[in-house]
């Protein structure tokens, strides 16, 4: 492989690691509280967090494009607030891969959160433990395999991210050139090699995390 | 070595005007437990284990008002709710919840045991003696027996130095023979730890052996109370 190639594979798995770990917190909120409570109007909470999986990625980057760019709610508070720009950076790689691999992150986590029995957290509050303490020290324990198999999945959908970001990011090579958007540009440009050669490279990335995620689900049900 | 004991060992729970829905009757209690040990009884699904989960804090009444030595655990007219970890109750549900995943000496240590001085009855060094778990400290909780598992469930209640034990049919799961050894154990907890007991039991002798009182539930409502060798003598 060339250098430029090195480059995007290293982008590529950069930003699908950061995105991962920046939507863990969040991610791992929502399942607990999908799995562990019900409130009215819980079916528009539930639609709206799988929503990625289903509209078209250009859908949602063509949002995020609106929230985030510069005359966008969010992106313009940060403009001019942080003097921080997210469309057409890195950061809008970010974004977009992690908006697109949340509901992958929540649907794992949720269902084996619903698997930790329930009796466990209420004997854990008996012994003076806090809501806290009982998530850190016996629901997530319980369930982390589950969790861990979600955050590969996360991953591995992060890597293959192409519709979402090419519309909040673009295709700036070094700068948000990720191994997607450079295969969609060696085809454009003719570059058959170059592209075949960024496929094996994502093929083989993609097999090895949704391996891993399947095996460490395995292993998460024959633990209960 | 000489172990400070507890103090009290008298306890006033009341349960007025309890009222919780269930799937085909409703739960309707009234009633005062005074005495240190009590068994309740009655047929599967009297309401039973309910009972026990709404003293602990772990469901709520649609009406009523629980309290302990004069401390409201809930009263749905003053809209109060005591939660669960504010209780300091040992509870033992029939299935024990043993966390699968500590070691028996982290379970052991769940309920805070580390803040009782080694002199108190409740110091984990007494407690681990008493239920003969110093070898089992290490072991994972899946490698232990139904008998050393119970032991386990019950020395974790007691080291979190309970004001009440629940305890939910404790036995159910074992054989005649480890029944034999448990018993003693509850009757160590019962006199020498001096923490009262709500015992739910399906057994007659379990009663007698451990239980100034008993109550009979069936379909939610107490339908008799009163000493173990009288009321055991009619249901038997």
């Amino acid at each position: 492989m060339i250098t430029e190639d090195w480059q995007v594979v290293w982008f590529t798995l950069w930003a699908a690691a950061l995105s991962t770990v920046a939507i863990l917190p969040f991610g791992l909120a929502t399942a607990w509280v999908l799995a562990r409570h019900q409130w009215p109007g819980k079916l528009v909470v539930e639609t709206l967090v799988t929503l990625p999986l289903v509209v078209p990625p250009v859908v949602t980057g063509l949002l995020l494009l609106r929230l985030f760019g510069r005359r966008g709610l969010i992106g313009g508070w940060l403009h001019n607030a942080l003097g921080m720009d997210v469309v057409f950076t890195w950061r809008a790689v970010v974004l977009a891969l992690g908006v697109m691999s949340f509901p992958l992150l929540v649907r794992s986590a949720r269902t084996t959160f619903e698997q930790v029995n329930p009796r466990y957290e209420q004997i854990a509050r008996t012994l003076g433990a806090g809501e806290l303490r009982v998530f850190f020290t016996i629901t997530l324990p319980l369930a982390a395999r589950g969790v861990i198999a979600g955050l590969v999945l996360a991953f591995a959908r992060a890597l293959g991210e192409f519709g979402a970001t090419i519309m909040v990011a673009g295709n700036i090579p070094g700068e948000t050139a990720t191994l997607s958007l450079s295969i969609f540009q060696s085809v454009q440009l003719g570059k058959d090699p170059d592209a075949y050669r960024l496929l094996a490279v994502s093929v083989g990335l993609a097999f090895a995390a949704v391996c891993t995620s399947e095996w460490l689900m395995r292993r998460a049900m024959r633990m209960k | 070595m000489a172990y400070e004991t507890r103090d009290e060992d008298e306890m006033r729970l009341e349960l007025c005007e309890i009222l919780v829905p269930l799937a085909e009757f409703t739960l309707d209690l009234d009633l005062v437990i005074e005495n240190h040990a009590v068994a309740i009884v009655g047929p599967s699904g009297a309401g039973k284990t309910t009972l026990l989960d709404l003293i602990a804090g772990l469901r709520q009444a649609k009406r009523g008002r629980i309290t302990l030595d004069g401390e409201a655990f809930c009263d749905t007219g003053t809209e109060c709710f005591l939660p669960a970890r504010h209780r300091r109750l040992g509870y033992v549900p029939q299935e024990l919840s043993l966390f699968p995943h500590l070691t028996v000496r982290r379970n052991l240590l769940y309920g805070g045991a580390g803040q009782h001085n080694q002199e108190s009855v409740f110091s984990m060094e007494h407690v681990s003696k008493v239920f003969e778990l110093d070898s089992l400290l290490d072991r994972q909780i899946a490698g232990l027996s139904g008998g050393e598992q119970q032991r386990v469930a019950l020395a974790r209640a007691l080291l979190s130095r309970p004001r009440l034990l629940l305890l939910d049919e404790p036995m159910a799961n074992l054989d005649a023979v480890l029944k034999q050894r448990i018993l003693p154990l509850l009757r160590q907890a019962r006199d020498e730890f001096k923490v009262p007991m709500i015992y739910v039991t399906h057994q007659p002798e379990e009663g007698v052996a451990l239980c100034d009182e008993v109550i009979v539930l069936e379909r939610g409502k107490v339908a008799q109370r009163g000493k173990p060798r009288d009321i055991f003598r009619i249901e038997c």
